[in-house]
């Protein structure tokens, strides 16, 4: 039999229906694989056992009253950005290592009143910038496929920690790719909503206009229910959509026939995408069509541009949240600063890590006197094209479709000496932040390095159950058997 | 060609102190990736209006209700300097 930590949400909550499983031995299933592969893996910052051990005792205190949600009992990891009430919360960053934040982040909230339970805090890149995970200042995260390679980024840990079965749910974020991308290539489905959809109280900033919060699950049953369980208005976040929150599980079965599917030709036949991404996106979009799908080749046309407007509008928007960062109210301060503004550049200089570094510099010089209109003023114009492109392509087609990542994942330190390369690996997934609609990655194929592709599903503002059933048909149809190596290798 | 930034002003601005070899390393890495950034200029034209959020929603308020907030201990519990019930930092003004 599977390891309890290895089933999906909707699995767990049957066993917990029919009394084959409790919540206690799903966390210490959860719990033991952590023990097992985290030395190797390194998703986690933080294992929160003895909050674990109390909410897994609560969530069957709520089975057995009958009064159980989808998400009580399961066992969910949250990205380090997350804040959660009296536990340590560092973005990743050396400059936030001491914080404890004193309020719970909204999805957490939710998912806490639901009677999940925490397993822990995942490692990602500092205060998520980056593609690849090692641009945390804790430790890099290993691929559960393939130890020498990245899980992606920055949600690194939580796609890590999901495909390795040490956490059945994870929550990350996605300002430029974040969720979507180490989906891909730890082979497992992330889901990033509409802006505005889940609320970002709580959430430790990167760049406001574009930060999303997304989920990690085994499956895209999972992917809706999870959603619906952290979706929804929040008056603690001005950005927050007041629109209702609809029933995800409702339509996903109801296939595609009939479905207008474009293709963004232009991301297949790029250079740098890699043949076995290239194959499988192809062979998936088959699946489609055969199930009924119209299919047809749509474009983006400025999408090239996206990736240059991007750079300019993140790291603006970084070099303004990352201003409280000045070692004050909380977090770390160096020591022998001679007046105030000595003591915010000591702390800044020796608290942030290279790559926010780097992005604070880009931004403030983008922000600065003379330079605001050629920069930041004309990125602003091209993220109205990208949402144009999405408004006209959206006219003739339901969904569009294309690879989340232009390749599987890459080795530990192969992009690290080269931002730009580094950059060039979110090159499908920024434009759908810019234009906050919402996507999803699930995995359609293995390649022949071994490694799992994913598969992008783009939708409509808010229509969220299109793309979840559109992704929803193709799983089914594909009937992939994803399992990382690494778990047989150690016999777990 | 490379962008050229004065990297002591713009790290003066930002509040970091940067190494000689940071400094060196950013000036010449921003140099390459504003170059590439620059290309967003290739198609902004001048009537095209910009996008700040994307989905864009103004006065949002919320009910003006009275509700418990953070405690001036839970507030300055996470400080890496307190005294007397405040931050408390190094001096701010020239000593005459």
């Amino acid at each position: 039999m599977a390891e309890l930590c290895d089933l999906t949400g909707h699995e767990l909550a049957e066993a917990y229906r029919t009394g084959e499983a409790t919540p206690t031995e799903a966390w210490q299933s959860c719990l033991r694989r952590i023990q097992a592969v985290d030395g190797r893996v390194g998703a986690f910052l933080l294992v929160t056992e003895d909050e674990a051990g109390k909410q897994a005792s609560r969530a069957e205190d709520r089975l057995s009253r009958n009064a159980a949600s989808p998400a009580t009992g399961i066992p969910v990891a949250l990205k380090d950005v997350l804040c959660t009430k009296g536990i340590r919360s560092t973005a990743g960053s050396k400059i936030l290592e001491p914080y404890v934040p004193p309020y719970d982040c909204t999805p957490w909230t939710r998912l806490r009143g639901d009677g999940a339970v925490l397993v822990g805090k995942t490692n990602c890149d500092e205060f998520a910038m980056g593609s690849s995970t090692e641009n945390s200042a804790f430790w890099p995260v290993h691929n559960p496929w393939n130890l020498d390679t990245v899980p992606g980024g920055s949600s690194g840990g939580s796609g890590a920690a999901v495909a390795a079965g040490e956490a059945v749910w994870a929550l990350g974020t996605d300002t430029g790719g974040s969720v979507r991308q180490p989906a891909a290539l730890c082979g497992v489905v992330g889901l990033k909503p509409t802006y505005g959809r889940i609320s970002r109280y709580g959430l430790i900033a990167f760049a406001s206009s574009l930060d999303h919060i997304g989920t990690f699950t085994r499956d895209v049953r999972d992917a809706a229910t999870l959603l619906g369980a952290v979706a929804g208005h929040d008056p603690c976040d001005a950005t927050s959509l007041p629109d209702p929150v609809p029933d995800y599980g409702d339509r996903l079965e109801s296939g595609v026939r009939g479905l207008r599917v474009g293709v963004i030709e232009d991301w297949l036949t790029m250079e740098g995408v890699q043949t076995g991404v290239r194959d499988s996106v192809q062979e998936a979009v088959s699946r489609l069509e055969a199930l009924g799908a119209s299919v047809d080749a749509a474009s983006l046309p400025h999408a090239d541009y996206a990736l240059s407007a991007y750079y300019l509008i993140a790291p603006a928007e970084c070099s303004s949240n990352l201003a409280r960062y000045d070692g004050v109210r909380y977090g770390f301060r160096a020591p022998g600063g001679s007046d105030v503004v000595d003591m915010n550049m000591r702390t800044r200089g020796a608290g942030f890590g290279d790559e926010v570094k780097r992005r604070i510099m880009l931004g403030t010089y983008s922000l600065s006197a003379g330079y605001y209109d050629a920069y930041y003023g004309q990125a602003q114009k091209v993220r109205t094209l990208v949402i144009r492109d999405y408004q006209a392509a959206f006219e003739r087609f339901d969904v569009l479709v294309g690879p989340t990542s232009p390749t599987t994942a890459f080795r530990l330190g192969e992009k690290t000496g080269d931002p730009l390369a580094m950059y060039l690996s979110d090159i499908f997934t920024i434009p759908s932040d810019l234009s906050g609609t919402p996507a999803i990655s699930i995995p359609c194929g293995v390649a022949s390095d071994g490694l799992p592709v994913g598969f992008q599903v783009m939708g409509r503002l808010l229509d969220e159950a299109t793309i979840l059933r559109t992704a929803f048909a193709l799983e089914q149809d594909l009937a992939l058997d994803l399992r990382p190596p690494l778990l047989d290798s150690l016999g777990v | 060609m490379p962008v050229e930034i004065d990297v002591d002003h713009v790290a003066r601005l930002a509040r970091l102190s940067l190494t000689i070899e940071e400094k060196e390393r950013f000036r010449r890495q921003l140099g390459v990736i504003l170059e590439h950034a620059e290309r967003v200029g290739e198609v902004a034209a001048e009537d095209i209006p910009p996008t700040s959020h994307p989905i864009p929603r103004s006065n949002v308020f919320r009910s003006d209700e009275l509700r418990p907030c953070l405690t001036r201990e839970d507030a300055l519990a996470t400080a890496p300097e307190v005294e007397d019930g405040r931050f408390k930092v190094p001096r701010i003004v020239e000593q005459g």
